[in-house]
């Protein structure tokens, strides 16, 4: 792999900053600010939804006022006020852009300065893009071409509009409304997200992407992804976030649900870049995001990949339900925290199905005054007969003012569940960095070496077009961690 | 010019004094050698040239091409031509021999305002200069020593010294752990690499690597001095007589 060029540039250009800090100046429509029954009326209204979607937001809202915020993370979470926040907020040109010749030209300048050009000529060859830009999907990229082999790549909006059997069927069926805080909180206010449907035996002909974008000051970010995979098919996806420094803390609540059937396989790779707020804690997103996946058929695969480098505060737990026989369930996880941050990130493998296996690498490093936390939960139930378990978490701590935490939870009900934890905690050594700059590599350069390597095994798994990006990342989010 | 002056080096760790005042000129094209006992300093010297954290010059001068290196940090020096061959080279698990040998070319080549180097002009240069050295291409898909064995670690040191050309070469105890068979590959390596660009010093304990590399000048160092100084015969001395009767004799 190249990581070390990469990672250099990256670092140089970077200059100690966060790159994608910038505010765009768009004319935006708003709600007013705050949650009630009206917000959410004015929501739906503004997606022209069919009313047993607003029926369905309401009765989540109902919900979310009866629940508490879980309390349970290694986090220190300040109190969120809900109603100081605008849970809806689009760039006024974005009403229904039919083609990309209609998008607003300083919204394809935003992604274009973000790295990803939204026109299709000058796109990396085969990654369809669908971009949301605060609360609206702005541009999907190479539809028609999708369109071709059956597979259905659209903003979630629209699907709820175009598809609402697929829809009533699917949505909630997997992370149900009332599942915790945050996705009942996501379910009554989602705005926009990605809708992606692979019929029967396609092998989805390009990488999907989703590129997230929080623009709007003291607007929350809640978005709602659904993706089913047929049998027999297959496809990989993946998401990008940023958005612009600022000093208040912004709230991202979004929800992921994955369906994959007989024999389907679904890679979803995630590079989280939000704003982390500056070294004293001061500004930043709060990332608190459900996604779970369900292995509803047999030999069904799921595989989560996330590199986590952004957000003041990290709340996340990609998970698999292992329904099917011999289903698979996979994470990957790279998490650097640097400054004043805080992850508690992990998964959740829940076995069902006789003979389903599952994967979790996690690497987590801490930098600055950051506390790292992975939390994980791999459950045998007891009609998993033969499940099978790998476990690996490994801490690297840069620096001695920062924390790195490990909390496995694991419950077998099969006694034929086999079930293996290896965890590491490790540190920098001081021979590993001499040992570098006396290659002469300066002293960013050799951690960003180091650090690369130790998530090696991560990295591997992300989609090559983006691993070179993440490599860079981890590279910027660890400036000014030593010296 | 002098490729190398150290002048009256006093060094330190913490508050343990270890090295009492060394004077050493090396030009290029010339190889020194620097034997002594356990605990004469000689490790010390080495990491004191190189700039490793932790070890403070307390008096003297140490001039690269006539410029004082003691305000540079490791990487600067090393970008200034100085190579360090470690007697235990470093693990770094998941970093490949071959991105290793990258990143450390490039650093190099941006201090001089070169380009980067081409991806695969690099790796046929790399491919030829280790053929020499009996490093096979699968070693360099490996993590940088990680798994292995004591004379793999050593030709991958003398690998980077051969693509890094540096101008001042340090061995430090580059004998160690090795076989005959290995010792001999790595002195051939490093053989090939002397020249009138390069200067090199070579740390050791026992004669039996001078006899494959063999020195211009040999320095024996106890109790952080150097106590004589002469030619290659010099080491033969010690090897016949041991460095009790010098040391007894400063």
């Amino acid at each position: 792999m190249v990581a070390t060029t990469e990672t250099i540039a990256a670092v140089e250009d970077a200059t100690g900053a966060y790159k994608y800090g910038f505010v765009t100046d768009i004319e935006t429509e708003k709600a007013p600010k705050g949650l009630n029954e009206d917000i959410i009326a004015f929501i739906s209204a503004k997606k022209n939804e069919p009313e047993w979607m607003l029926e369905w937001r309401l009765k989540a809202y109902r919900h979310w006022l009866k629940m508490d915020s879980p309390d349970w993370a290694k986090l220190n979470i300040p109190e969120i006020d809900y109603q100081d926040v605008y849970y809806y907020a689009a760039p006024k040109s974005a009403e229904g852009p039919k083609s990309l010749d209609e998008v607003d030209p300083e919204l394809l300048a935003t992604y274009e300065k973000l790295g990803i050009p939204l026109n299709e000529q000058k796109m990396l060859a085969g990654v369809a893009v669908d971009a949301v830009f605060d609360s609206v999907s702005v541009a999907t990229t190479f539809r028609e071409e999708l369109a071709k082999s059956g597979v259905i790549f659209c903003p979630i909006s629209e699907a709820i509009r175009e598809y609402p059997e697929l829809i009533k069927k699917y949505m909630g069926s997997v992370v149900p409304v009332a599942d915790n805080y945050f996705s009942a909180l996501n379910s009554a206010v989602f705005t926009d997200g990605s809708f992606v449907y692979i019929p029967k035996g396609v092998r989805c002909p390009m990488e999907l992407s989703t590129y997230f974008r929080i623009n709007e000051k003291n607007t929350g970010q809640f978005e709602r992804t659904l993706i089913i995979a047929e049998d027999n098919s297959y496809v990989s996806y993946l998401e990008g976030c940023t958005a612009p420094q600022r000093d208040e803390n912004q709230l991202h609540a979004a929800v992921v649900e994955l369906v994959a059937m007989e024999d389907a396989e679904i890679k979803y790779s995630t590079v989280q870049n939000w704003y982390p707020g500056d070294e004293t804690g001061k500004g930043g997103i709060y990332n608190f995001v459900t996604k779970r996946g369900i292995c509803r058929g047999d030999r069904a695969k799921i595989s989560w990949t996330q590199v986590e480098t952004g957000s003041a505060i990290t709340w996340k737990y990609p998970s698999c339900i292992l329904k099917g026989r011999d289903s698979v369930g996979e994470f990957y996880s790279v998490a650097v925290t640097n400054g004043a941050q805080q992850a508690d990130t992990g998964t959740k493998m829940i076995h069902l199905g006789e003979g389903s296996r599952s994967t979790i690498i996690s690497k987590g490093i801490s930098a600055g005054k950051s506390q790292n936390t992975y939390r994980g939960l791999v459950e045998v139930h007891k009609p998993a007969e033969g499940a099978r378990n790998f476990t690996q978490c490994d801490s690297l701590l840069v620096g001695d003012k920062c924390g790195a935490h490990t909390v496995p939870y694991i419950v077998s009900r099969n006694p034929s569940g086999k079930i293996e934890h290896e965890a590491t905690t490790s540190r920098i050594s001081e021979d590993q960095l001499f040992y570098c700059l006396q290659r002469g590599m300066d002293e960013e350069e050799s951690v960003s070496l180091i650090v690369n390597g130790f998530c090696k095994e991560v990295m591997k798994e992300l989609p090559m077009e983006f691993a070179v990006e993440a490599q860079k990342l981890i590279g910027i989010s660890l400036e000014g961690s030593v010296g | 010019m002098n490729l190398l002056e150290i002048k009256n080096l006093h060094a330190a760790i913490g508050d343990t004094k270890i090295l009492h005042g060394i004077d050493l000129t090396i030009n290029r094209g010339e190889v020194h050698a620097i034997m002594g006992p356990n605990g004469s300093g000689k490790s010390t010297l080495s990491y004191v040239l190189s700039g490793r954290d932790g070890y403070e010059v307390t008096e003297g001068e140490i001039l690269l091409d006539g410029e004082s290196v003691l305000e540079m940090e490791a990487d600067e020096r090393a970008r200034a031509g100085m190579f360090l061959a470690f007697q235990y080279p470093v693990e770094l698990p998941g970093v490949t021999g071959m991105s290793f040998l990258r990143a450390a070319v490039n650093a190099r080549r941006r201090e001089a305002g070169e380009d980067e180097v081409d991806q695969l002009e690099f790796v046929k240069l790399v491919r030829a200069a280790a053929a020499d050295l009996g490093v096979d291409n699968e070693m360099l898909k490996r993590a940088v020593n990680v798994g292995f064995s004591g004379g793999e670690k050593k030709r991958y040191e003398i690998l980077q010294m051969a693509l890094l050309k540096p101008s001042l070469a340090v061995l430090d105890e580059t004998d160690s752990g090795l076989d005959v068979d290995a010792l001999k590959i790595v002195s051939d390596g490093v053989n090939a690499q002397r020249g009138d660009d390069c200067g090199m010093l070579v740390i050791t304990h026992y004669q039996r690597l001078l006899s494959h590399i063999v020195p211009d000048f040999v320095h024996i160092l106890a109790g952080g001095r150097i106590i004589k100084s002469g030619d290659k015969s010099l080491a033969l001395e010690v090897e016949e007589n041991g460095y009790a009767g010098l040391v007894n004799a400063a």
